[in-house]
């Protein structure tokens, strides 16, 4: 049945080479746990891509609760800590999970780094990665402020004070992110949201996807 | 590829209507153990990422995500921390030639630059040599970068009381989930005097403490508000004799001195079962809340707000973070 269903998809869309592309590779024994224990370093990237679904998934659930507006977000996050069924569980993960990604991004970065994988000519590669990294810290900061408490409130002030402080367009950077030269509120309540929503998943989501096309395509580096 | 005359299509597509045989590649031509990646070592992978699972179930179940009281843009006396990845950041701008005047070389050149060559790396460490005692500058540098990044994250980290912020900074469930009795004539004396710093359900905020298990009598509830004690400062209350009764009654009461003890026991109650009750009674006193806070911000609140600032400016260190860096 089931693959009566696939030869009807395949004849028609021919999926099998899309696929295999994929998921039909070799796993050389160098990056290979079960033949050399030290390889356990090939994994965190791949724990790095596990935790940011999570965070996906996770982040998708909070959503349903979360109201981005001043009056209602810290109340929204505190009955969804308090009230809601797991609620507690799918915060905390997306909480964690946002510290628990950079460490493994870290970790990945110099397991690359250290092993000079990111030179010819996987030069690409490494800065889309580098560009990766950045993105997650833009996902960090955005989200602290979305809980709206006084750390969330007090640490945005210190981070777009940093930001302003670029010369010739720090004022326009501070602006652009909060909304108003110099008040923290409302605006930048919602501008972070769709920040952090919107705009740098958008972002992870293509950078991810070159990130993988070219490590398929050019294979994971070789041994030392 | 088949290519030319000949060729045949389903329909009118572009999708070819020979089939080929589904084969798996030939792996043998590679050096070493080779694996295929579907499905055996994708099964490898699926239980290293179950046990990492689990451990971070455990993780999340044992440490419950923090949150703070809701954010007070005029609580002077807080001190700013952000999250433990941007430490290194934060305290490096405490420096003097990082901070203040020199801000743009701590903020934008300087992590400008050691970002930058992160970025650039493959263009900067051209060699072709991968093995790490090859290229001792590029590693070196990174080793360098490494340990600056970790020594300022510790340097933070060891000057934040961590312990202190939880207390001070934490949110006093109690006072949340409080059914504070709003129509009291004295909550509207309270709210014109002392709700901008001690909260709109008596909770206290920053470094004003909780008026819910004070523990008063009303004689000293009235000598304090009107004499201070502590970091209070005298001449808060600006009412009458006969308001000032309402005020003392009314903390008292809210304070579980004599008749408050239904207030506290339904909300410790009800937040660890019965939902249902629970909820209809926050609603209605979240509802109470939202109009009366914006109140007192907008008048009387900013205003006195103010004056404890000054109060308190001494005891609080670096309580922004320009103040902070002017300093070290």
């Amino acid at each position: 049945m089931l693959q009566k269903i696939y030869d009807w998809v395949d004849e028609r869309v021919d999926i099998t080479p899309l696929w295999r592309d994929i998921a039909d590779h070799e796993v050389p024994e160098h990056v290979n746990p079960a033949h050399h224990f030290s390889a356990f370093v090939y994994c965190f990237g791949g724990l790095t891509f596990f935790i940011t679904v999570i965070q996906i998934l996770s982040g998708m659930f909070l959503t349903m609760y979360y109201v981005p507006d001043i009056e209602n977000a810290w109340k929204s996050v505190y009955y969804l800590q308090r009230e809601v069924a797991y609620g507690q569980i799918v915060r905390g993960m997306h909480h964690w999970g946002a510290s628990l990604v950079i460490v493994m991004l870290f970790l990945h970065t110099l397991r690359v780094f250290f092993q000079g994988a990111y030179k010819k000519p996987r030069e690409l590669n490494w800065v889309i990665g580098v560009l990766l990294f950045f993105v997650m810290l833009g996902l960090g900061f955005t989200g602290y402020l979305l809980p709206w408490d006084n750390k969330a409130y007090f640490a945005t002030q210190v981070g777009l004070e940093i930001a302003a402080a670029t010369p010739f367009i720090g004022d326009q950077i501070r602006t652009l992110l909060a909304g108003d030269p110099s008040i923290v509120g409302a605006q930048t309540l919602t501008r972070f949201f769709a920040i952090h929503v919107f705009f740098l998943p958008a972002a992870l989501f293509g950078l991810m996807a070159f990130h993988f096309i070219l490590i398929r395509k050019q294979g994971i580096s070789g041994p030392l | 590829m088949h290519r030319g005359k000949g060729m045949k299509f389903v329909g009118d597509s572009r999708i070819t209507a020979e089939r080929k045989a589904n084969l798996p590649k030939d792996y043998s031509e590679y050096p070493g153990r080779t694996e295929a990646f579907w499905p055996n070592f994708l099964l490898k992978e699926w239980l290293v990422g179950s046990v990492f699972l689990i451990g971070f179930l455990i993780l999340t179940a044992a440490h419950p995500s923090p949150l703070e009281q809701q954010a007070d843009p005029n609580n002077a006396g807080y001190i700013p921390l952000p999250d433990w990845y941007f430490l290194f950041l934060y305290q490096f701008l405490k420096y003097q030639f990082a901070g203040g005047d020199y801000i743009v070389l701590g903020a934008i050149v300087m992590p400008g630059l050691a970002f930058g060559a992160l970025l650039l790396a493959p263009f900067l460490d051209r060699g072709p040599e991968r093995r790490p005692h090859k290229r001792p500058i590029a590693v070196g540098l990174m080793i360098l970068g490494f340990i600056a990044t970790f020594w300022l994250t510790y340097e933070s980290v060891s000057h934040a009381d961590y312990e202190m912020r939880a207390e001070k900074y934490g949110v006093n469930v109690e006072a949340v989930e409080s059914t504070i009795d709003k129509e009291h004539p004295g909550y509207a004396v309270y709210e014109a005097n002392c709700l901008s710093c001690h909260g709109d359900a008596l909770q206290g905020q920053g470094n004003y403490p909780s008026l819910i298990d004070a523990e008063l009598t009303v004689d000293q509830v009235k000598d304090i508000a009107v004499n201070g004690v502590g970091e209070m400062p005298a001449g808060i209350f600006g009412g009458s004799d006969e308001e000032l009764q309402q005020l003392a009654e009314f903390v008292v009461q809210a304070g579980g001195g004599e008749a408050g003890g239904e207030g506290e026991g339904g909300s410790e109650e009800g937040s660890s079962g019965e939902g249902s009750e629970s909820e209809s009674e926050e609603g209605s006193s979240e509802e109470g809340s939202e109009g009366e806070s914006e109140e007192g911000s907008s008048g009387e609140g900013s205003e006195e707000g103010s004056s404890g600032e000054g109060s308190e400016e001494g005891s609080e260190e670096g309580s922004s973070e320009e103040g902070s860096g002017s300093e070290e």
